[in-house]
């Protein structure tokens, strides 16, 4: 919350108005927020459509990612899910065609208005994807240290910054003798909590995660889902999964999209035990999808 | 192909075993068209990739064969001694060896940067509908015969060069130490420069195409990830693309330069022909490929004719070996990607 907000309002990108942002100065054990109630922001689309070239793919989704939970957003392949996530921080337009419109608020600030920098919508969202990503050419610590260089942490600062991030994706442990290894030399799971650490590394106030288990066995899903559930105080989460066993162990709020359109939303408990809308029951319950 | 045979049997063999059980798999041969055809695609083919594999050998043979005289004469004296004199019966290949490599590297020196530059406008910076049109202009420029740039290079670029661009260049340069020696005080309308210039425009075309195919492997879940992490477009070619297609960018630079020694007849044209070793770029040269375009018609003895066909030994080993070394180099590459 405390971010600077004009590295967003400024056309051009104002980096070092307020050097790292003062999270950054919080004692770890306070930017956990566990005490102090939920950090991250509120992100709230308002009719967002999003088109592939002339093809419309979501149909006018309004919903909100309400800091301190876990937004679940399931739904057959090929319903939007991506599509959506990927408007709140803006990759959609980096495929050919891809287009967003409607408002998609972050705190008060629309991420698709004329003034703000795309540079800085994904500083302050950020993303893991479905398949680990690290940057096969750097080393582990490389990985992390790379997203602190974008943002103009300055050189000194960015060990231990990166030290914390691996610390906050409970990798540390596990490389921190090895930190000059490449980072494609880990294991699937941890890949992507070394994806997860770099993402962490910038503080984003929200993070986007599309399906982020999908390509890692169970053992590392579970960890990858314990990592969520205690990152969710720190930091607004969107959870796409195709998996509603894990939709339903993480998700605080669970989204239900069908063909480019947000049929329900609700908290999860009740959106497996008493669905408004007859499509979310057949879903959930395993008739169709 | 003995080894089809038995497989053939085989197969017909089972068939037998259970009749109509499974016909697809062998219990039914297939047509005698079929296996002609096989057979006959399978010989011609051999036959094709056998021909190249003697005409290498035999193109290898037949140089060596005839620069013998040479090569028996002159040893290895021969790649240090830059004289070039028929009427004494006194050749060598330094001066050429030296004109090679200083108009294939002051060639890659500027074709390199040029084709990242082109590359990435290409693969990551320019709007998506003009890259078609544009990387095929590009392109083209590699199909234009080169005694045609050459002859570009005699009419248009020789006098620019004499009347402007080398004096600029003296001006501006000519005052550093050492190097300003690389730059004037004569001017020629033939010459090295020119020469640098022509391969330049020959090489880029063919290095920035393969730089952008080797641009076009980085992954695309690896560029989205600097993206998404924030970084500027710049960021993302810098930490991520750059990195990533280095081995490969080094492949097709080696193949550029493969291109520029083995050049001759643009350079023919342009660099004026002359013996010996000088540092300025402004006056006449000659390269390997050019002597031996220049003199072969014109050659006055066997033992001229037979270090000619040295110099080819030369350019055809100079040849092999980058295009070795580039392939191999590449291949480590696209070993290391994947």
């Amino acid at each position: 919350m405390t971010i600077d907000r004009k590295e967003l309002d400024a056309a051009g990108r104002v980096r070092h108005e307020t050097p790292p942002g003062p999270r950054t100065e919080v004692p770890a054990v306070d930017r956990v927020g566990v005490e102090h109630g939920a950090s991250g922001s509120r992100v709230h689309l308002e009719d967002v459509k999003a088109y592939y070239g002339t093809k419309r793919v979501l149909h006018g989704i309004t919903l909100s990612l309400e800091p301190g939970v876990v937004t679940g957003i399931i739904g057959p392949s090929g319903c939007g899910k991506s599509t959506m996530v990927r408007c709140i921080n803006r990759m959609h337009e980096e495929v050919p065609g891809g287009r967003c419109e409607g408002r998609i608020l972050l705190d008060e600030i629309d991420l698709n208005g004329p003034e703000v920098d795309v540079v800085g919508v994904r500083r302050a969202v950020g993303m893991v994807f479905q398949k680990p990503n690290p940057f096969p050419t750097m080393s582990i610590l490389g990985n992390v240290l790379a997203g602190l260089r974008f943002v103009g942490v300055p050189r000194e600062r960015r060990i231990e910054r990166a030290e914390a991030a691996l610390t906050d994706a409970g990798l540390w442990d596990e490389v921190k003798d090895r930190l000059s290894d490449p980072g494609v030399s880990l294991s699937g799971g941890q890949q992507q909590r070394l994806c997860i650490a770099r993402a962490l590394a910038v503080e984003p106030d929200v993070l986007l995660m599309d399906e982020p288990c999908s390509a890692l066995d169970p053992a590392a899903t579970m960890r990858i889902e314990e990592l969520i559930t205690q990152l969710k105080r720190r930091v607004t989460i969107a959870l796409v999964t195709h998996n509603m066993q894990q939709a339903a162990r993480i998700a605080d709020v669970t989204a239900f999209m069908l063909a480019g359109e947000l049929i329900e939303v609700g908290s999860t408990d009740r959106m497996f035990t008493d669905p408004q809308d007859e499509r979310t029951e057949q879903y959930v319950t395993g008739r169709f999808g | 192909m003995a080894e089809r045979a038995v497989l053939g049997v085989h197969r017909g063999r089972q068939g037998g075993a259970g009749p109509g059980a499974h016909p697809s798999i062998g219990g039914r041969r297939r047509s005698l068209a079929d296996r002609i055809g096989e057979r006959g695609l399978y010989l011609l083919s051999l036959a094709a990739a056998s021909l190249s594999v003697v005409i290498a050998g035999g193109l290898v043979a037949k140089v060596l064969a005839e620069a013998w005289p040479a090569l028996s004469a002159f040893g290895l004296d021969f790649l240090t001694t830059s004289a070039w004199d028929p009427v004494h019966g006194r050749f060598g290949a330094a001066a050429f060896l030296f004109g090679t490599a200083v108009s294939s590297f002051g060639a890659l020196l500027i074709a390199t940067p040029l084709s990242i530059l082109i590359a990435l406008f290409l693969s990551e910076l320019s709007p998506r509908r003009s890259r078609g049109p544009i990387a095929a202009l590009i392109e083209l420029l590699a199909g234009i015969p080169s005694v045609i740039l050459g002859l570009w290079g005699i009419l248009v670029l020789g006098p620019v060069m004499r009347d402007t661009i080398e004096p600029a260049l003296h001006d501006t340069l000519g005052s550093i130490p050492v190097l300003g020696n690389l730059f004037g005080p004569d001017y020629s309308i033939v010459g090295m420069l020119p020469a640098i210039v022509i391969l330049t425009i020959m090489t880029v075309p063919i290095v920035s195409s393969l730089m952008r195919e080797i641009f076009a492997t980085v992954p695309a879940a690896t560029k989205e990830g600097a993206l998404a992490l924030g970084a500027t477009r710049w960021e993302m070619i810098r930490t991520v693309v750059l990195p990533h297609a280095r081995p490969g960018m080094v492949g097709a630079v080696i193949l550029g330069l493969g291109r520029a020694v083995g050049e001759a007849i643009a350079v023919t044209q342009v660099i004026g022909g002359t013996e010996g070793i000088r540092a300025n770029l402004f006056l006449p040269s000659d390269t390997l490929a050019s002597r031996i375009a220049g003199q072969y018609q014109g050659a006055t003895s066997d033992l001229q004719i037979a270090s000619i066909a040295y110099l080819g030994a030369i350019l055809l080993a100079l040849a092999l070996l980058s295009n070795g070394v580039a392939r191999l180099w590449v291949r480590d590459a696209a070993g290391a990607a994947a």
